[in-house]
């Protein structure tokens, strides 16, 4: 062992304590902060923590972070030494150091371990960078009491940024409740209202209590009046954001459905056959996406950031020439008889599923997001909203266009489009079917590809990922009909807003397969979808 | 008798149909019970709970048969159907294990685990075999002929009846994953110890329940073979290649649909039953969609429409399953895969449909 027994290191510590506090004693206060920490006995480090705290001395952060994780050592006896990455630091210059004899780890008792951890949250309050004041509050939040709270108020003096100073006041207020004053409770009360969390809604009902008669609870009339006010008003934020975010994740599941979905619209709606390796598809996507994060991080970590934009087109182009090769081997030979299409794609997705599961194997691959992906926008008092889902959204957005775009302005568009609607006509007025019906798979098959990559960002990526979303597209497909973009696009919205909705009620398996019922009753209502294709095309299939 | 069945098959392949039965109820009964263990000829009791196994499989093919070969119709939720026989059957072994379970109690395991007190209502009459057997026809069969009376008026066909039913099987799956459900959940049901009172895992009880599954298998044949042979199953292929022009003709398709979905559906809860006490367990992913598409592979291998050939189709598959899987794992999809591009591009009519073609005899 490096640092000998624990009962001999007490002792060799204390006794270098009182020689080390005589001799070094006039020297810097932040080198007599170090040596009370490293060499002092247990009452000499809380009176050094509590000191730091008062002076509100954020330098003194990277040390008390030392001592807690047990990386601050006295070497030969009086050097006080911080271990970092291997080596050995000096506490208040940070420069590298020269041990000057055996490294002795200082320990600590569990009193000084929690006066520890909270003054490092307390004094995270003056971190010079906003993200970090947030968190330092934000860990703060539970355990705030007296103690602290003259650092709170002296952090709100000076902090600039708003979502700290709203945190930071809701703290105070929240140890303002009890004041002896009635005027500081009341705006207390209001400072608490107007920032609703479950969190703040907990406080008030605390004080409210059951009735006044409770030890410890509000007895003034008016004031209990503000509580119950205040109470109100949290919920009727709360609830406010609640559906919001309902609203917001059915959205986002939405669109998810929508990627996953499109590009077997536009093959299902062209060829009136279903690709059961569509999910496969997806994965391959999926898969791509992983490859090229990969050698991002290996060749290009300074891009990281930036690798799914050469993602995209990989998982598009790869997808795309798995459906090419699909299309040319398995659905053209096949043409007419779409149950055997299905069958044979059917055993193409298992050839896929397997062939990944022996190239990565069968275990998930880790698919990171990019740095900027990470985190949320509060878009109200107690709603978050992720950027990936964001990112989602809009990228399902985008994609959206761009095959609107391709079907609605381009002659491809106009070939594809009319060989859905009339394939012998179109081959009638020269459109040469075989080849649309390829560039058409390839294209259905990229979009899945782009839906596998913006899969990857927010599930886990393994071979049977696909397997996961084929129900989901297909109800989708079925439910909006074939040949049109609105009718996908309202059917993945739709479902995913009523899985949503439904979901606080019944629980996730049951919205499911709530709305598998219920789309499997709709398609009795309306058997082609809601956007049926009227007239001679419609008895066919 | 004999008259009967002339009428159904001719003579030779009656004799054939009667000689492999034979062989499948004598041979392996008596190289499992009066061999020693240690001879060559020595059948396992692995082994006729595997054959017992495939024979129920070759059960649901016939009812896919019934439906896809026959009537045009792909099911990909036959599998539904089997798990749910299998569950009803089930729910009457769990009950035989009494206070035998792990923990004591009259109510099974796992809602002992769940803290139940009594069972719930449609536990009710559970312990009795006879409503097992009637649950057994009931459960597939009502749910068949719901699905079915809505599914055929609205005149789904085609790809759309396909996914539909696979939904509705993805639908029934991810509901008996839910422990509260009072099914078991994840775990479904297991671990039986008698059946009418018989010790299960008896070699004596493995063999009456794999004879018992083999004439099934021939009475499920002879059923079926009746079905197509007479004016309703002439109106069956009608449905399948033509049913505008039927409809015109007068008749009415939902009617002849839905009874033979229905008898297909019982047909395969039927298997589910004699299946789950031969391999001791059934749970939710019995119902996974995959396993229903499985279904279809075995008809198609076969050959559809021939009654005989998703028989053989079934048996070959799941031979070569059981053997691959152990022996070489990773390359069973591959072989399963395959297998449904290669039969479907360049053997549409099966193994049997080419047997025939190659004899010169078109049917």
């Amino acid at each position: 062992m490096l640092y000998g027994r624990p009962a001999v290191r007490v002792l060799i510590s204390l006794a270098f304590a009182s020689a080390c506090l005589a001799g070094w004693g006039a020297r810097a206060a932040d080198q007599s902060f170090v040596e009370k920490l490293a060499l002092g006995d247990a009452s000499a480090k809380l009176e050094a923590i509590n000191d730091a705290v008062a002076k509100g001395d954020a330098e003194a952060i990277p040390i008390l972070r030392a001592l807690l994780d047990g990386k601050l050592a006295v070497a030969g006896g009086k050097q006080v030494v911080i271990e970092e990455g291997g080596g050995l630091i000096d506490p208040i210059t940070r420069r590298p150091v020269i041990p000057s004899g055996d490294l002795e780890k200082v320990s600590i008792n569990n009193r000084v371990r929690r006066t520890l951890e909270r003054a490092l949250a307390a004094l995270g309050l003056f971190a010079p960078s906003a993200a970090d004041r947030l968190s330092a509050a934000r860990a703060l939040q539970g355990s705030a009491d007296e103690e602290v709270r003259s650092a709170i108020e002296q952090a709100l003096v000076q902090e600039k940024d708003r979502q700290v100073k709203e945190l930071l006041s809701s703290i105070q207020a929240g140890l303002m409740l009890t004041s002896p004053d009635r005027e500081k409770r009341l705006a207390a009360i209001d400072v608490l209202s107007h920032a609703p969390s479950t969190r703040n809604k907990r406080l008030l009902l605390q004080r409210l209590g059951e009735s006044p008669e409770q030890p410890g609870v509000e007895t003034d009339p008016v004031v209990r009046e503000a509580l119950e006010r205040g109470i109100a008003n949290i919920d009727a934020s709360l609830h406010l954001a609640e559906v919001v975010g309902w609203v917001f994740s059915g959205l986002s599941l939405g669109s998810i459905l929508l990627l996953a979905a499109l590009g077997l619209a536009i093959t299902f709606g062209l060829m009136g056959v279903i690709n059961m390796a569509h999910g496969e598809l997806l994965m391959i996507g999926a898969y791509a996406t992983y490859l090229v994060q990969t050698l991002f991080r290996t060749y290009l970590p300074g891009a990281f950031a930036w690798y799914l934009a050469a993602a995209a087109p990989v998982a598009f182009v790869a997808a795309g020439l798995v459906g090419l090769v699909l299309e040319r081997t398995v659905v053209r030979a096949l043409y007419g008889r779409p149950l055997e299409t299905l069958l044979a794609t059917w055993g193409a997705s298992l050839l896929l599923i397997q062939s990944v599961r022996l190239i990565f194997g069968a275990q998930n691959v880790e698919v990171a997001n990019p740095p900027w992906m990470s985190g949320g926008i509060s878009a109200m008092p107690g709603l978050v909203i992720p950027y990936n889902r964001i990112a989602i959204l809009g990228f399902a957005a985008l994609v959206l266009a761009v095959v609107w775009v391709l079907l609605n302005r381009t002659r491809l568009g106009l070939y594809v489009r009319a060989v859905m609607q009339n394939r012998g006509m179109a081959s009638g007025c020269g459109v040469a079917t075989p080849v649309v019906d390829r560039l058409a798979f390839a294209l259905g098959s990229g979009i899945a590809g782009l839906g596998g990559c913006a899969l990857s960002q927010i599930g886990n990526v393994g071979p049977e990922l696909g397997q996961g979303y084929i129900v989901d597209s297909f109800m989708v497909v079925v439910l909006g009909g074939v040949g049109q973009l609105a009718g996908t696009v309202i059917a993945a919205i739709g479902l995913g807003q009523v899985n949503k909705l439904l979901e606080p009620y019944a629980g996730a398996v049951l919205a499911k397969i709530t709305v598998l019922v219920f789309v499997i009753l709709f398609i009795q209502r309306r058997p082609r979808g809601l956007f049926a294709p009227r007239g001679r095309a419609a008895e066919e299939t | 008798m004999l008259a009967a069945l002339r009428q159904l098959y001719p003579r030779k392949a009656l004799l054939a149909i009667g000689l492999v039965y034979g062989a499948l109820v004598l041979l392996v009964p008596l190289l499992n019970l009066a061999l020693p263990r240690a001879s060559f000829f020595h059948v396992s009791d692995y082994s006729v709970a595997l054959a017992g196994k495939i024979l129920c499989y070759a059960i649901v093919a016939l009812a896919m048969d019934l439906i896809w070969g026959y009537t045009g119709i792909l099911s990909l939720g036959h599998g539904l159907f089997f798990a749910l026989g299998g569950y009803a059957m089930g729910m009457y072994l769990m009950r035989e294990i009494g206070t035998e379970g792990v923990y004591g109690s009259t109510l099974p395991d796992f809602m002992v685990f769940l803290d139940w007190k009594q069972l719930p209502w449609y536990w009710r009459g559970s312990q009795h075999f006879w409503w097992a057997c009637l649950l057994v026809v009931l459960a597939p069969g009502l749910l068949a002929l719901a699905f079915g009376f809505f599914a055929f008026r609205s005149r789904i066909r085609g790809v759309y009846f396909s996914i539909i039913t696979q939904a509705l099987t993805y639908a029934f799956m991810l509901l008996f994953f839910r422990n509260n459900l009072g099914f078991g959940g994840n775990n479904g049901f297991t671990d039986f110890k008698r059946i009418l009172g018989i010790p299960i895992a008896d070699s004596r009880t493995k063999v009456a329940l794999y004879v018992l599954s083999a004439t099934t298998l021939l009475l499920s044949l002879l059923l079926c073979r009746f079905l197509v042979l007479s004016k309703l199953g002439r109106v069956l292929t009608a449905i399948r290649d033509e049913e505008s022009r039927l409809r015109f003709c007068g008749y009415d398709p939902v009617r002849y649909k839905l009874f033979v979905w229905t008898v297909s559906a019982v047909i395969c809860g039927i298997a589910g039953a004699l299946y789950v006490p031969q391999v001791g367990i059934i749970n939710p992913s019995e119902m996974s969609p995959s396993n229903s598409i499985e279904i279809a592979i075995w008809v198609a291998v076969g050959g559809r429409g021939t009654l005989i050939g998703p028989v053989v189709g079934a048996a070959l598959v799941n031979g070569a399953k059981s053997w691959l899987t152990a022996a070489v794992p990773e390359l069973w999809l591959y072989a399963l895969g395959l297998l449904f591009i290669l039969v479907t591009r360049f053997l549409p009519g099966g193994v049997v449909g080419a047997l025939i073609r190659g004899n010169g005899r078109e049917s």
